[in-house]
């Protein structure tokens, strides 16, 4: 079925895989793993809400390919025929605990969304991929090896979505159709804003269970999106820390669309399976504000790494992980104790305090400028959140709201219930500069950043440079005509030969810009490239 | 499902408490109390423009929002 996505009859006769970007003559395994940085090869999708003013029937299906299919417009990306997506390597139902799951629960085919289903995608020149997953337009930024750099092109999607419900209002026959970089509807639907971080195979899963967990239930102080409406249908009208707390089910599991698990098993690295493991993390809120990611991403990275050289003696593990992450996002003063296994009880700043010590103790004075700025900035907030969350209303998701929410409510004298405050809520996330409520904020200059508006409208369309993004986004840049599919690690050619050349980039971070930079500006057709590439 | 009102939470309360705390000093330095007035300026200046952005209709803005479930 995954073959029949490409031009069949030549697949056929594909011609022998080429090896240079993903060649496995790389380093021992672990080499880079073990040093202890933040660093690592990472990358988040997010799903966009999707509304057409007036119309809360319209199909969803059809609008996200319309979204999709309107950014594909763009120069850049239409000059030279579409690259489809290469599903030769994806098993999204492998689970991580060793076995591939068969229930009946999951259909393969929903799952890998694909143009056959009249579903649209784009791979972008910046090596993401924009496309239609589900009922809504998702963005996955290109891998990257830093948690800034995980902003800088989270952000670039967030622009990437607004540019395309901007070009979507000026194409005839499609109305305006607004998007909100959030997770819920609050009328019982939820959808994801995953992280996924590279990982060393060699690390035990149960270890990621018993010692990830206590993290992932209580980073939400940090990296919460902040929502009025207790419940997944929001009955309740308060105000809790969390957009996706309440929509998490168990502890472990493969699912991610029903019975979400604060721990996802899937196992699909999209690399070298015997090296590496994707940890795909699927419980986080989708952040608006620059530091929110940065510290999802930049926590999460250093939390794995220490998992991974065994760091973590097991005595912050919770007693009851689901329901104390949704006790943790109710209550925004942020007093609520967590009962641990051995009969302690922590606060989530508690309990995050106490990661973060043995992460500095880990890390030690040596830490690199990238660890160095997490680590610090993770104090910073644990110390104000400690005070007055209200203190980082300028730099966090939920504050920030909160705030806002508090104001108007004082005000206009609301209660929670009323319909302006959840319109408020919901504004914060729509991805328009004029309409989104963060954005405002941004505008007044009341909130701090990590990045200038260049630098993120540049990483819409430029790849970053050390990892095998490069590669993808600059053949798509430089042979749109022929590149006829790609995936997260292929490339796949017509060079007008009799098979398509199908490279594998089975190593993340080759293919970077020192790598092969070079020779995109030395080989003038595809072809060259090949050649060279396929040389030795 | 009856929906409940739970008030004001004591996260505000305390925010409140700040601010009565603040004008309470406001009045014997008229520097912070000029301070005070600019903040005060400010906030009344950002709810406004949330007014004038936020979608017309608040009830049916937020009821139309309807999504399908995702990941």
């Amino acid at each position: 079925m995954k073959t029949q996505n490409l031009n069949g009859a030549k697949l056929g006769g594909l011609e022998k895989q080429t090896s240079p970007i993903g060649g496995s003559a790389a380093a021992p395994e672990g080499t880079r793993l073990e040093s202890m940085t933040v660093r690592r090869i990472m990358g988040t999708e997010i799903e966009y809400g999707i509304s057409v003013p007036g119309q809360p029937g319209a199909n969803p299906m059809v609008t996200s390919s319309q979204i999709v299919n309107a950014y594909a417009a763009r120069p850049e990306l239409s000059k030279g025929g579409r690259a489809r997506w290469d599903y030769e390597e994806e098993t999204p139902l492998r689970d991580a605990r060793g076995f591939t799951y068969t229930g009946a629960l999951y259909d393969p085919a929903e799952n890998l969304a694909d143009e056959d289903s009249g579903l649209a995608n784009v791979i972008l020149t910046n090596g993401a991929r924009l496309y239609v997953d589900h009922a809504h337009p998702e963005y996955s930024t290109p891998e990257v090896t830093n948690p800034r750099e995980i902003v800088l092109f989270d952000k670039a999607g967030e622009m990437t979505m607004a540019e395309a419900a901007l070009r979507a209002a000026h194409t005839p026959g499609i109305g305006p159709i607004n998007l909100y970089k959030n997770n819920t509807d609050n009328k019982g639907a939820s959808y994801g804003a995953h992280e996924n971080y590279l990982m060393s195979r060699q690390t035990p899963f149960a270890d990621i269970v018993a010692h990830f967990t206590p993290f992932l239930v209580t980073r939400q102080i940090y990296c919460g999106a902040g929502r009025i409406g207790i419940g997944q249908d929001a009955s309740e009208h308060r105000f809790q820390i969390s957009q996706r707390a309440d929509f998490f089910e168990v502890e472990v599991g493969l699912e991610t669309t029903l019975k979400r698990p604060i721990i996802n098993t899937r196992d699909e690295p999209h690399a070298d399976a015997e090296r590496y493991r994707r940890l795909h993390v699927i419980i986080g809120d989708a952040n608006l504000a620059e530091y929110a990611t940065f510290l999802k991403v930049g926590t999460a990275s250093i939390v794995l790494s220490m998992i991974e050289s065994g760091a973590f003696d097991g005595t912050l593990g919770i007693a009851e992980p689901v329901a104390e992450l949704r006790a943790v996002s109710h209550d925004p003063t942020l007093k609520h104790k967590i009962e641990l296994r051995n009969g302690k009880r922590l606060t989530a700043i508690e309990l995050q305090q106490s990661i973060l010590e043995q992460a500095e103790a880990y890390c030690g004075a040596d830490a690199d400028p990238d660890t160095r700025e997490v680590l610090d900035q993770w104090a910073y907030v644990l110390d104000a959140l400690a005070r007055d969350p209200m203190e980082l209303a300028d730099m966090l998701d939920w504050p920030a709201k909160l705030s806002l929410l508090d104001r108007y409510r004082e005000r206009e004298n609301l209660g929670w219930g009323a319909a302006k405050l959840q319109a408020i809520d919901l504004q914060y996330h729509d991805v328009r500069p004029e309409k989104g409520l963060y954005h405002r904020l941004v505008a007044r200059g009341k909130m701090k950043r990590l990045l200038t508006d260049t630098e993120i409208i540049n990483a819409m369309t430029e790849p970053p440079s050390d990892t095998r993004a490069f590669f993808r986004g600059r053949c798509l840049a430089r042979y749109p005509s022929e590149v006829v599919a790609a995936s997260w690690d292929s490339v796949i050619f017509d060079v007008g030969a009799d098979s398509l050349v199908r490279v594998p980039m089975m190593e993340p971070e080759k293919g970077t810009k020192a790598h092969v930079g070079e020779l995109f500006e030395r080989c003038e057709a595809a072809k060259d490239l090949l050649d060279i590439i396929t040389a030795d | 499902m009856a929906a409940k009102d739970s008030g004001g939470q004591s996260q505000s309360q305390r925010s409140r408490q700040d601010a009565d705390a603040e004008a309470t000093e406001a009045a014997v330095d008229p520097e912070i109390a000029e301070r005070h007035e600019a903040i005060t300026e400010e906030v009344d200046d950002l709810l406004d423009e949330i007014d004038e952005v936020l979608e017309t209709n608040s009830e049916e803005f937020v009821r139309s929002f309807v999504q399908k479930g995702g990941q």
